[in-house]
């Protein structure tokens, strides 16, 4: 079945997105970024080798990444695998910093949707307030949009009062076309949020991807009145990478959506950077990767 | 009072952007224009000759994915680089050639100036050899000259640096990637050339210089499937040369060593023709 | 440990570029033979920064006296420039170039304390053009032949060039590099408002050991340029507005002294429904906005698809109103200051015409500084044809939109002018953007872009938009005699 595309120019995002990359953030808005970027966090940790205690200390660190700058906010939110939501859950107990899980045969989603959907309510039922999903993308690139559709649904209804965030994966995706229509697919199924990349893709969150999707959230809203947030995953590892990420968002959508209920960073790496920088604001000399735990 | 005793320099082949021996672990000593020992160079082997090809396919796309301008910039800073160096290879040439410095100073001259002026080709030969094709249909017709990829460089064993460079200069500037054997009889300023190369942001890989016994190196070499194009500067016109590089219908040439410069950088390019219907 | 949230409202902090990288002297003589002199029968003047109205430097201005002794030392100079190897000279701007690019970030300061334009475009576009232009065409030197298809040719002697004040140092380099390439020596006249980078490029002629008298740079005011073009050289290049070109063109008739010209322009901007919207309002943003509209390519008549006419407005204004316009220094900065008080007057003048001729003007609200000259990006809605403010060129942050309903109609819009410099044609579909392009009578037609600019390709305009390219082989046809 063939689609029809919303045209979009790869040279002229990626100029767009480069030339918002060139604001200088000094001083005064350096210190804001960096305290909005980090409670803009998810705290991720997904690998194979996760455990109870190395998500316990990763939920130490969110709630409070910096003992000896109390002013640093926690992070958004902690997102691990569903076998272990049970336990950050515990770890999270009236913090305010979020769960979220990922489900859906994560990353590839190359699984039945019956299992996808259970998968959900086992992390939504342990204690996820936010599931993060993978589009199929076996059946988008087979130009199977109902069934992409479809499957969201599914899961959405599965989330129950859990919030929705779709991974388009758009390192899989052919053109920044499909990103777009991607994510306007993604959110006319029901996504609460839509987010770029798994993070174990070749490419995660790009400028260009995350400017396409921040338009699309854009021109959603200005239809509809509806807000659907923007979560940006993958290779966002420095405080640079962040800043930019919060100049598209101000420069595309405006400074009401610079808020954790609208924008996210899904990243692991990235915080111990966004104290290092601003430990040196506040110290005056750069700093050295021990002067933070890792977790 | 004891003189100070010189530290002798190791002679290195130039591969992948590193200063490597040859991997056979072999050598062969060189000698001055009267036979008197001066150093040892690398005997390359056959497996040098696979990894350097292996290293300039893997350069090839960056080097012709960037701007004509930043080429041209390249190798002017290669010029640049070879100039401050100039005096001291043309004393090389004169201790170890018994050439007249008047004579060794104008072949460096000459050599950075052919440099600069291959830099000065690589963002003017499209305008030159490409264009647009005034078809008798309602199309955009053109055409553009692309590099032809790896190009191997047969140098000549005399002049030493300037016939090397009168190869590769050209084949840099049109986005080529190269691998050379450079002069059998005089080795030692043509790896010296390496290390110019190497101070001049030339990424690794886009220029490879060997160094060895043509004999052991010319099969290979030409005869590898990966390798594009031969530019043959030796001037002995090998039939052997022309039945390898039929085995995968490589480009050869053996350009005169005053001839066209332009010339040169076509030899090593392939014109792409794209049609496009003008209509709405 | 509560979690914290942080306030909803996040800035920019100021971020101004040093001026410590501009080491200006407090007087600049002229520029003639290679050496520094005072005025014999000129004056000097004070140039000030458009955006705060101090003072910066005195400079020299020149006057008749003055603009016959350039022409005499290029004169004296052009026998030996003519016959030193062209490689030799292409290696002289070679260097120039490399100096340039060591001095740029001083270059993009001065310019834009002269100038008025944000330090991110003398930063990113101007000094790295400039650079570029002299690299680009020193590679041509000792390459005419090719060039020249084979012809036998020769320099035209000395050149007389009179550049404007919005790209002073890029407008510099695009006259200065073709001209010495083929072998001319040169008078440059910089505009009375933007003497300095020029002065600045003087020093770095000099630390190229450039023979002297092969630039002679003589700022001075529209009298000094009179006098230039009139004077003893074999080719006049002029930049700068229709008007004075046309006075050019009369003051040579009847003589042998070649002529190019590169003039005003009321470019089109047209919009099909079938493009990348985002994108092309970005487009038009930067083909208005960009250089405060002091572009002579700037596209200040935005051509929209009526189906698409009314979604691009709301995108366009809600783009516009996100432009930040204060202190060029400020590296965060889009829009600067008017170059100078009788620019800012002219807009004026053109948009209060606009207001009285009925079109509808939308112009942002932003807080502007209380000294220097600025003027708001504004956009003028229910635009008619015939209106001055879609005729005459504003040079200015301000676009006309119309509509059109079919590509025929769009192009005959866009044709409708005296004008013909450049074009945008935004549309995902190639074959209607060739199609369009060959029809349009304009010498620049972007597609899908705008406001792009390469040493290696040819610029300059149709019609009273001026004749002679710069850029590209083409560039050096205007700097040659085919003999």
């Amino acid at each position: 079945m063939s689609r029809s595309l919303i045209p979009v120019s790869r040279i002229g995002v990626e100029e767009r997105a480069a030339a918002l990359g060139r604001r200088s953030i000094k001083t005064t808005a350096k210190r804001q970024g960096i305290l909005l970027a980090t409670s803009m966090i998810d705290l991720t940790t997904l690998e194979g080798a996760d455990t109870p205690g190395k998500v316990r200390h990763l939920c130490a660190k969110a709630v409070c990444p910096d003992p000896a700058r109390p002013e640093i906010p926690s992070v958004a939110a902690v997102c691990v695998y569903p076998s272990l939501v049970a336990v950050a859950r515990e770890a999270l107990e009236g913090t305010g910093v979020k769960v979220a899980s990922v489900a859906t045969g994560f990353p590839s989603g190359q699984t039945s949707l019956a299992v996808k959907v259970e998968e959900t309510r086992d992390a939504v039922a342990a204690g996820a307030t936010e599931i993060d999903m993978v589009i199929s993308r076996e059946a988008y690139l087979a130009g199977d949009d109902a069934r992409v559709a479809h499957e969201i649904q599914a899961v959405k209804e599965a989330c129950g009062s859990a919030h929705l965030k779709v991974i388009l994966e758009t390192a899989e995706l052919p053109t920044y076309a499909h990103v777009r229509h991607a994510s306007q697919l993604a959110i006319d199924a029901g996504a609460d949020v839509i987010k770029t990349s798994t993070g174990k893709a070749s490419q995660g969150a790009t400028p260009g991807v995350v400017l396409v999707m921040l338009e699309t959230v854009r021109d959603h809203f200005e239809r509809t009145r509806q807000v659907v947030g923007v979560k940006a995953a993958g290779g966002v590892s420095t405080t640079k990478a962040a800043l930019h990420m919060l100049v598209l968002v101000k420069e595309t959508l405006g400074d009401e959506w610079l808020t954790p209920d609208r924008f996210r960073i899904g990243a692991s790496s990235l915080l111990n950077d966004l104290l290092l920088q601003y430990a040196k604001l506040d110290g005056g000399h750069y700093g050295r990767p021990e002067d933070f735990s890792k977790e | 009072m004891t003189r100070r005793s010189l530290v002798a320099k190791t002679y290195k082949l130039y591969l992948g952007g590193a200063f490597v021996r040859s991997e056979s672990g072999r050598s062969d000593p060189t000698t001055d224009h009267a036979g008197a020992h001066v150093a040892n160079v690398p005997r390359s082997s056959r497996k040098d000759v696979r990894d350097a090809v292996k290293a300039a396919r893997a350069a090839q796309g960056g080097w012709a994915k960037r701007t004509a301008y930043n080429r041209g910039q390249i190798l002017y800073r290669f010029a640049e680089a070879l100039e401050s160096r100039s005096e001291e290879l043309a004393r090389a040439a004169v201790a170890q050639q018994d050439a007249a410095l008047p004579a060794a100073r104008a072949e460096l001259g000459a050599a950075v100036d052919l440099l600069v002026h291959y830099a000065g080709w690589t963002d003017k030969f499209q305008a030159v050899m490409g264009g647009i094709n005034p078809v008798a249909a309602p199309y955009l017709s053109f055409s553009t000259a692309e590099p032809t990829g790896v190009v191997a460089v047969l140098a000549p064993d005399e002049p030493d640096v300037l016939g090397l460079i009168r190869e590769v200069a050209p084949a840099l500037a049109a986005g080529n990637t190269v691998v050379a054997i450079v002069s059998r009889r005089w080795p030692l300023r043509a790896l010296d050339l390496g290390e110019v190369a190497g101070v001049s942001d030339v990424p690794g890989g886009v220029l490879n210089l060997l160094c060895g016994r043509l004999d052991e190196l010319l099969t290979p070499l030409c005869g590898h499937r990966d390798v594009n194009a031969i530019v043959d500067a030796t001037g002995e016109r090998s039939k052997v040369v022309d039945e390898l590089a039929a085995e995968t219908v490589k480009r050869v040439s053996r350009p005169a060593p005053d001839g066209d410069t332009l010339a040169r950088i076509e030899a090593l390019t392939e014109l792409k023709t794209a049609w496009h219907p003008v209509g709405s | 440990m509560t979690a914290t949230r942080t306030k909803l409202h996040w800035d920019y902090a100021p971020a101004p570029e040093s001026r410590d990288a501009a080491t200006l002297k407090p007087s600049y003589d002229l520029f003639i033979g290679g050496a520094w002199s005072a005025p014999t029968d000129g004056t000097r003047i004070k140039t000030i920064n458009p955006a705060t109205e101090e003072e910066l430097a005195e400079v020299a201005f020149a006057g008749p006296g003055d603009v016959a002794r350039a022409v005499e030392a290029a004169r004296a100079a052009a026998p030996g420039w003519a016959a030193t190897a062209p490689l030799e000279r292409g290696k002289y701007l070679f260097r120039i170039a490399r100096l340039i690019q060591e001095r740029a970030r001083e270059l993009a300061v001065v310019e834009t304390l002269d100038g008025g334009k944000p330090i991110r475009e003398s930063r990113d576009v101007d000094i790295p053009l400039a650079a570029a232009h002299f690299f680009s065409y020193a590679g041509w030197a000792d390459k005419l032949d090719y060039a020249l298809a084979g012809r036998a040719h020769a320099p035209r002697g000395v050149v007389g060039q009179v550049v404007p004040w919005n790209f002073p140092l890029l407008m510099a380099a695009w006259k200065l590099a073709p001209a010495l390439a083929c072998g001319n020596t040169a008078v440059l006249k910089p505009a009375e408002t933007t003497p300095l980078t020029a002065l600045l490029l003087a020093e770095i002629v000099q630390e190229s050991g450039l023979p002297d008298g092969v630039i002679n740079i003589i700022p001075g005011d529209g009298s000094a340029g009179a006098a230039l073009v009139r004077s003893n050289v074999d080719k006049v290049a002029f930049t700068g507005s229709t008007a004075v070109g046309k006075e050019i063109q009369r003051a040579l008739a009847g003589t042998d002294v070649g002529l190019t010209l590169e003039l005003g322009g009321k470019s089109a901007n047209i919009l099909f429904e079938d493009a990348a919207l985002d994108q092309a309002v970005e487009g038009i943003i930067e083909g208005i906005f960009f250089n405060q509209g002091h572009v002579c390519c700037a596209g200040s008549r935005l051509l929209l698809q009526e189906s698409v006419a009314e979604e691009v407005v709301r995108k366009l204004w809600a783009r516009m109103e996100r432009l930040r316009v204060g202190d060029p220094l400020d590296k965060n900065t889009d829009v600067g200051a008017i170059n100078s008080a009788e620019q800012l007057a002219r807009i004026s003048e053109l948009v209060e015409a606009g207001e009285r001729e009925g079109a509808t003007r939308r112009s942002i609200t932003c807080a502007l500084p209380e000294t220097g000259y600025w003027f708001p990006p504004t956009l003028f809605l229910d635009v008619a044809p015939a209106n001055r403010i879609t005729v005459e060129e504003i040079f200015g942050p301000v676009v006309s939109v119309m509509t059109f309903r079919t590509p025929k109609e769009a192009v005959e819009r866009a044709n409708n002018s005296a004008y013909g410099l450049a074009a945008g044609v935004w549309t995902d579909n190639g074959a209607k953007a060739f199609e369009v392009a060959s029809a349009l009578r304009a010498g620049v037609v972007w597609q899908n872009t705008y406001n792009k600019f390469d040493p290696t390709a040819a610029f300059g305009g149709y019609k009273e938009s001026g004749f002679g390219r710069e850029g590209g082989p083409a560039g050096l046809l205007p700097y040659v005699r085919l003999t």
